[in-house]
């Protein structure tokens, strides 16, 4: 049976590996810095999957809090890139 | 809703979600990817409401799809625009030679078998019994917190140090990016429509963000989704072409972006010295030290997404228009050139 948490774990971890195959291979810096975000964003799919009960039920708040944790160091990491690679974004 | 709806739901939801990842990743300009991705962000905050998690969603709403977006876009602005064009070319180059092309194919196909690996286990883990572990400690010690919201409960009280460490990663991320030096040009000053609009949207942000600080407590919000609506006003009025966007003066600044690791710090200190564990706040104390921690948190995660918008220092002045990024070139260059002129002189 194709429940919820099932359907979106797996569309969590497509959304990784398609981010991460970007990240490998495009030339831009700044691509792969989008690439590395939409990585991130299928790992907190997974995890909330990991987390969700079904409806009506109190999800697992653990992995909640790990995903805002993870949002806020992927734009750290994010807004260091950036910086650090200005106006090089396809070079290499 | 019934089942059957919901279902369609999620499956057309997961489309849109996996089409606007794809898009984005396989865009030949880099601007439209940026936008497609904040598009992605927005739905991403409709499927974690889907998945019963609205603090997660307000987090992904205000920084993954608000603020990353905002950088993305600010760092886009530096590079000439005929550089998108390039990245298509470079990587059809690449692909026309066999190595690369083999390459292109041995990484698909092991980021390919990577996520099938990832699926199996996942489908192994939910065929058994269900993970209730952490959710029953958490929910058995709910009550000695100080709040009533579990994710801040989580945050802030029975894995503060993750908290903490995550804003030390904050505060290194912007130390870094100071070090750069001054910050990218600021913006022409707006017009009469978005000018009246800045000046409306500043005060609403300012006190929505008040708000998700103190409605975190026992509802959806805490200090991270505050902290990116109160960033989220010092970006509109940059972008309304500000000279000073709020920020205190530069030593202020300094102890407003070291205030949330430092306060956390402090309490946890302290409570050593009062023969608890570090973070073990009592239980009479919770709510008070956690509003007070979250306060500082706030701030200091204002301030550091701000400056990040920004791209590093802003001058005690203001920021004069269109300079900094000349000077910042120049001071990239100056640094690169000996260690760039010895690579050249080796490669010819």
């Amino acid at each position: 049976m194709l429940t919820a948490q099932v359907l979106y774990a797996l569309t969590g971890c497509l959304i990784m590996a398609l981010g991460l195959r970007t990240a490998l291979l495009h030339a831009s810096l700044l691509r792969r810095v989008v690439a590395i975000n939409v990585m991130g964003t299928g790992v907190f799919m997974i995890l909330l999957a990991i987390a969700y009960r079904g409806p009506g039920l109190a999800p697992d708040p653990v992995p909640h809090a790990l995903v805002l944790t993870g949002i806020v160091v992927a734009v750290s990491a994010t807004a260091l890139a950036l910086a650090l690679a200005p106006e090089r974004g396809t070079r290499r | 809703m019934n089942p059957v709806s919901l279902q369609l739901f999620d499956v057309l939801l997961l489309l849109s979600i996996v089409g606007l990842a794809w898009a984005s990743l396989a865009s030949p300009d880099d601007r439209r990817s940026v936008i497609l991705f904040m598009a992605l962000g927005l739905l991403l905050a409709l499927a974690w409401g889907r998945l019963l998690a609205p603090d997660v969603a307000l987090a992904e709403a205000a920084i993954g799809a608000g603020l990353s977006g905002a950088l993305l876009l600010a760092a886009l602005r530096e590079q000439p625009r005929r550089e998108a064009p390039g990245a298509t070319e470079a990587v059809a180059k690449r692909g026309s030679s066999p190595l690369q092309a083999m390459t292109q194919w041995v990484v698909t196909l092991l980021c390919a078998g990577l996520a099938g690996i990832l699926g199996w286990v996942l489908m192994h883990i939910f065929a058994g019994p269900p993970l209730d572990r952490l959710t029953q400690a958490v929910s058995a010690n709910l009550g000695v917190s100080g709040v009533s919201n579990p994710v801040t409960a989580v945050l802030l009280n029975f894995r503060g140090y993750d908290t903490l460490l995550e804003l030390a990663v904050l505060l290194t991320a912007v130390l870094g990016i100071l070090a750069l030096g001054p910050g990218r040009a600021g913006y022409q000053p707006a017009g009469p429509i978005f000018d009246a609009l800045a000046r409306s949207l500043a005060p609403l942000l300012i006190l929505v963000s008040a708000y998700l600080l103190w409605v975190g407590a026992h509802a959806p919000g805490g200090a991270f989704q505050a902290g990116a609506t109160l960033a989220a006003a010092g970006v509109v009025l940059r972008l309304a072409g500000r000279q000073r966007i709020g920020l205190p003066p530069e030593g202020a600044l300094r102890l407003v972006m070291a205030a949330g690791v430092g306060l956390f710090l402090a309490v946890g200190l302290s409570l050593l010295l009062l023969g608890r564990p570090f973070l073990g706040y009592p239980p009479a104390w919770a709510g008070a030290l956690i509003l007070v921690i979250e306060s500082a948190a706030m701030l200091s995660i204002a301030a550091t997404l701000v400056l990040a918008f920004i791209g590093g220092r802003l001058p005690a002045h203001g920021i004069p228009a269109a300079e900094p990024a000349t000077r910042r070139r120049e001071a990239i260059t100056t640094a690169a050139a000996p260690e760039r002129g010895g690579e050249e002189q080796s490669g010819c």
